[in-house]
Parts: structure tokens; C-alpha cells; sequence
């Protein structure tokens, strides 16, 4: 149960003066259950590595599976294989057309072949995953909703075609701090309740360490490292510098701290992580 | 992919071609388009061919790229030489079967007419190879000017062409970017009949709408706290001057003017 990029090249507008490599000779295996993230600077081909998961680029060069079915080949199940793969794009709000919530969401679901009791039931459990109400929402027209709470609806939508794996390409951007914790609460609910496999593409390092349990560094269209939170960020912080990426806030807080004369242990990464380090160390509780 | 398109066909490059003068090419390709009309015979096209091609060798264009701009118009093209080829009336009949009928004078003709299309082509895609749209459209706005008194007006038709042109690629990809997201929320834009295909275009027509119509009123917004308020007394980053090589080409386009008119007039 996995998805499997072997070798993969890809390169932009082919053959013309405007032609660029995104990625070169990117190999990774994505196994379902793992939280990975995603990290590189801007245009290091993050989000050009995730749309080969689902078949949306097909790579220049090289071969990419999902459960071992060739995307480029001819087995009649590809279509049901690229389903199996949910994707959530930067800004999603910019992609909703229906007259109501409940008929933006339902169109993922429908594509896919399911009944219409099917549907509704789908749509009413992705509404409960964002925290959106059904019987106040479902018959509005997303159009009036927040910035916030469309972002919600869009991503129901692909929640609702109950994706294996799940592909979240920066999630929390242009969202208020309030917003993007619920967003990240919602996401690591479904990851804990549905066993899938998330993908999240960020800039942000805090994102990185404190919800996944992988984490993919690409840096000039390579994979630069791939490996736990732990290993990443306590162990290659001048490697990540030269990416123009860096450790987390809560990594620096900590080694400032530890200069400063606070006895805090060894591979604190996560914030509640450090908060209960400091309270054991000042005798607090 | 959508994103593979390359508008205005502009091909960056360094050659005498790409640093001449917008309005050099623009006002020289209209003289030239007027010496095709003045061909009439053999040595008139073989000399406006010979021109042709040396300005596409100037350039340093890919020659096979600059060719291919023709296919699209390859239909029109055929279909003149073929209208004139059995339409054309003369005396020497070549070939004749029931009522088709061709003669050594339609038939010269034919390949005289469309390759006044071929060159026709051949030399405003050079153009456009040549110059980005953006110069391009500074060209155009500044060749209006002086028509500004009779009511014409310039900035505001090269203002609207400049943001439309601004705005082409950044609608490309927000389409290219609906389109994959409804892709993958299974999206089938390929099957059914005309009437299903326009159906199922709608998940990516209402998004792009509703962007477009965002990013206008952005622009709109942003273009007004910059003061914005017209033509009048704007001055721009990159002012546009003649330099001595547009003075040669505009020599040059004459002198091929007057060899076309001397060939016409006292054919050799």
C-alpha cells in the first residue's frame, strides 16, 4: 500500500527557451499511515514532486505506481488508482463553482461513481471533519462564507472522495493562527481516525516538526533529505540553512535556553514538548 | 499542458532583429508588406524572397520555428494555389479532364499568390518572434499618437492591450491549476456529447470567472492608489529612441521598395 516514484525527471515547456527542470532523478516510496512532510525553498519543485502522486504531471523521465499500478502504463484500474489520492491545492477556495456547499462537495463523490445516499453521506460526514454544520450550511452558497470557512468547504470536497492518501499543498496559507490550528486539529484527526497517509507541503518548519512523522527536504528540484523530524532538524541545521529553509523556533528557543544555563534534555522539538521540559526542570506543574 | 503554450510567440534572443526599434519593425513591416503587393514578376519574388530569408537569418531565429509559423494558416495557403491553379483563366491549357481545366497562366499565378501569403507570414511572424508583446504594444501606442487629435485613443487601447497581455499567462495557469484540481476530484472533460463536454467545462469556467473578475478589481484598486489617471503626462521606465540602426533599416526598406518598384516598372 504505497505510492512510488522511481527515478523521476520532470521538465517544464520542453524544447523551448523557457525550458526547466523541476525535478531531477526523484526516487521515493509513500507508504499509507505516514504523515510526511514536505519542505524546500520556493521553486525547489514541492509542488511539482506532489502532482506526479496522482497522475496530474506525468514525469519527463522516469516511472511513478501507486499499489504497483503504472500511471503510464495500461492497466484499466489507473482511474480508480488516481482517486485513491486526494489533493488539496494551495488557495482550494479558488476552485469552488457550485450554487451550494453541499453540491461543491458533493462533486468529488459523484465522479467517483457513488449512490446518491452515498453521497449524502460522505458530504455530511466531511462537514462534521471541518466543523462546518450541515443543516446550516450545506444549503448555502459558498460564495458567502468566510475566507476560512470556504477553505473548509474546498477541502471537504476532497475529503469526501475518502482518499487513501491525502495530499495538502500548504493548507494553512493566508488563514489566521485560530484558523489554521483548527485546520491542523481536523487534519490530524482523519489522519489518526482513517489510518490514511497525509502529504503536506509547508514553508512552515513549525508545521513540519510538530505534526509529521517524516520529513522530505527538497532543495533545486533533488531530494536533499528524508528522514524523521528528530533526525532533520536536531541533526542537519547547516544543511537546512543552505537550503534557505532552518530548524524550528521551538529547536532555536531550546538551544538558547540550554545556552543560557537551563539544564533541558536532548531532542526537544515540538512546543508542548518543550513546555513540559521547562515546567520538569523549574519544578513546575 | 496548458502551461506549455507560449503567447505572442515571443523568442528571446540577441540579434540585430530583436534590438531594433519596435515602431522600426512595425512601420518596416508595413512597407514590406506593401513592396509584396508591388511584385509582379519572377525577379521581383525571387529578390523579395532573398530578403526574406536573409531577415530570418538575421534574426537568428530557428529557421525550422519560424516555418512552422505558417502551418496554421497551411489551409488557406493550399487553398489559393488550388482555386487559381483550376480557376485561373488563360490560353496554354496544361491539363484539362471534364471541367477541370488548367492553365500555364493559373497555374503561375497560383504559386505567385501564395507565396505573397507565404512571404506575408513569413515576415510579421518574424516580427513577433522578434518583439515581446509588451514592447510591442509601446510600439503601437506610440505610433497612435499623433492620432490622439482626431479622437483615437492611444494609451487607453495600449493600456487595455498591455493588461490583457499581463493577464494571459496568469490565466493560463489559474486554468491549468482549476483544471488539475478538478481532475482530481475525478473531473471528465473529454467524454459525453458537445452539449455534456460544455457541461463539465463548467467546474473550471465559474472559478475562472470569479478570478478574473477578483484580479480586476485588484488591479483596478492597486492601479488607482498608485494614482493612475490616464496618458496624460506619464512618463515610462523604458523611453523608446531610434538609434542608427533603425535609420539603416529604414534605408534599407526603402531601398528594397525601390528595387521592387524599378522591377515592377522596367522589368530587367
Amino acid at each position: 500500500m504505497s505510492i512510488r516514484l522511481e527515478h523521476v525527471d520532470f521538465i517544464y515547456m520542453q524544447g523551448t527557451p523557457y525550458e526547466k527542470q523541476a525535478l531531477s532523478d526523484v526516487s521515493l516510496t509513500i507508504n499509507k499511515g505516514e504523515f510526511v512532510a514536505v519542505i524546500g525553498h520556493t521553486g525547489s519543485g514541492k509542488s511539482t514532486m506532489v502532482q506526479h502522486l496522482n497522475g496530474l504531471l506525468q514525469p519527463s523521465k522516469g516511472k511513478v505506481f501507486i499499489e504497483d499500478v503504472d500511471l503510464a502504463g495500461k492497466a484499466p484500474n489507473i482511474k480508480a488508482c488516481k482517486q485513491k489520492v486526494g489533493m488539496v491545492f494551495q488557495y482550494p477556495e479558488h476552485q469552488i463553482f457550485a450554487e451550494t456547499v453541499f453540491e461543491d462537495i458533493a462533486f468529488g463523490p459523484r465522479n467517483k461513481g457513488m449512490s446518491e445516499a452515498e453521497v449524502e453521506q460522505q458530504v455530511h460526514e466531511a462537514m462534521d471533519f471541518v466543523g462546518l454544520d450541515y443543516e446550516t450550511y450545506a444549503k448555502r452558497s459558498p460564495f458567502q462564507l468566510s475566507g476560512g470557512q470556504m477553505r473548509r468547504v474546498a477541502i471537504a470536497g476532497v475529503v469526501a472522495m475518502k482518499p487513501d492518501y491525502l495530499i495538502l499543498d500548504e493548507p494553512s496559507a493566508g488563514l489566521d493562527p485560530g484558523a489554521k490550528e483548527a485546520i491542523f486539529e481536523r487534519i490530524m484527526k482523519l489522519y489518526q481516525a482513517r489510518k490514511i497517509a497525509i502529504i503536506l507541503v509547508t514553508h512552515s518548519m513549525e508545521e513540519a516538526a510538530r505534526y509529521a512523522n517524516r520529513i522530505l527536504v527538497l532543495s533545486k528540484s533533488r531530494i536533499l533529505m528524508d528522514g524523521t523530524p528528530r533526525e532533520i532538524f536536531l541533526h542537519h541545521r547547516d544543511e537546512l540553512r543552505q537550503a534557505s529553509l532552518d530548524i524550528p523556533q521551538t529547536v532555536q528557543l531550546v538551544e538558547l535556553l540550554r545556552q543560557g544555563g537551563l539544564k533541558l534534555p536532548e531532542g526537544l522539538l515540538t512546543e508542548p514538548a518543550v513546555v513540559a521540559a521547562i515546567k520538569k526542570v523549574r519544578g513546575l506543574h | 499542458m496548458l502551461s506549455d503554450i507560449t503567447l505572442g510567440q515571443y523568442y528571446p534572443g540577441n540579434s540585430v532583429i530583436h534590438h531594433l526599434d519596435p515602431r522600426t519593425k512595425i512601420l518596416g513591416t508595413l512597407l514590406f508588406i506593401i513592396a509584396i503587393f508591388m511584385a509582379t514578376n519572377t525577379a521581383g519574388y525571387i529578390f523579395l524572397c532573398v530578403f526574406v530569408m536573409a531577415v530570418i537569418l538575421a534574426s537568428r531565429l530557428p529557421v525550422g520555428m519560424v516555418f512552422r509559423s505558417l502551418k496554421p494558416l497551411a489551409f488557406i495557403i493550399i487553398l489559393t494555389m488550388a482555386l487559381h491553379f483550376f480557376m485561373g483563366e488563360g490560353e496554354q491549357v496544361l491539363f484539362e479532364w471534364k471541367f477541370l481545366r488548367i492553365t500555364q497562366e493559373g497555374l503561375a499565378m497560383g504559386i505567385k499568390m501564395s507565396l505573397r501569403l507565404v512571404l506575408l507570414l513569413l515576415i510579421s511572424s518574424v516580427l513577433t518572434f522578434t518583439t515581446s508583446p509588451i514592447v510591442l504594444t509601446d510600439g503601437i501606442e506610440s505610433l497612435l499618437n499623433p492620432f490622439k487629435r482626431i479622437g483615437v485613443p492611444a494609451h487607453e487601447l495600449a493600456m487595455m492591450m498591455t493588461i490583457a497581455l499581463r493577464f494571459i499567462p496568469t490565466l493560463i495557469e489559474e486554468t491549468d491549476r482549476i483544471i488539475k484540481a478538478q481532475t482530481a476530484r475525478g473531473a471528465d472533460f473529454s467524454s459525453g456529447n458537445l452539449l455534456q463536454k460544455a457541461k463539465n467545462m463548467l467546474p473550471v469556467l465559474i472559478p475562472l470567472f470569479i478570478s478574473a473578475f477578483r484580479r480586476a478589481d485588484e488591479l483596478a484598486i492597486a492601479m488607482e492608489a498608485r494614482c493612475y489617471r490616464g496618458g496624460e503626462g506619464r512618463t515610462r521606465m523604458h523611453e523608446l529612441a531610434y538609434t542608427k540602426v533603425d535609420v539603416g533599416a529604414f534605408v534599407l526598406i526603402v531601398v528594397v521598395m525601390a528595387i521592387m518598384a524599378a522591377l515592377r516598372w522596367w522589368p530587367l
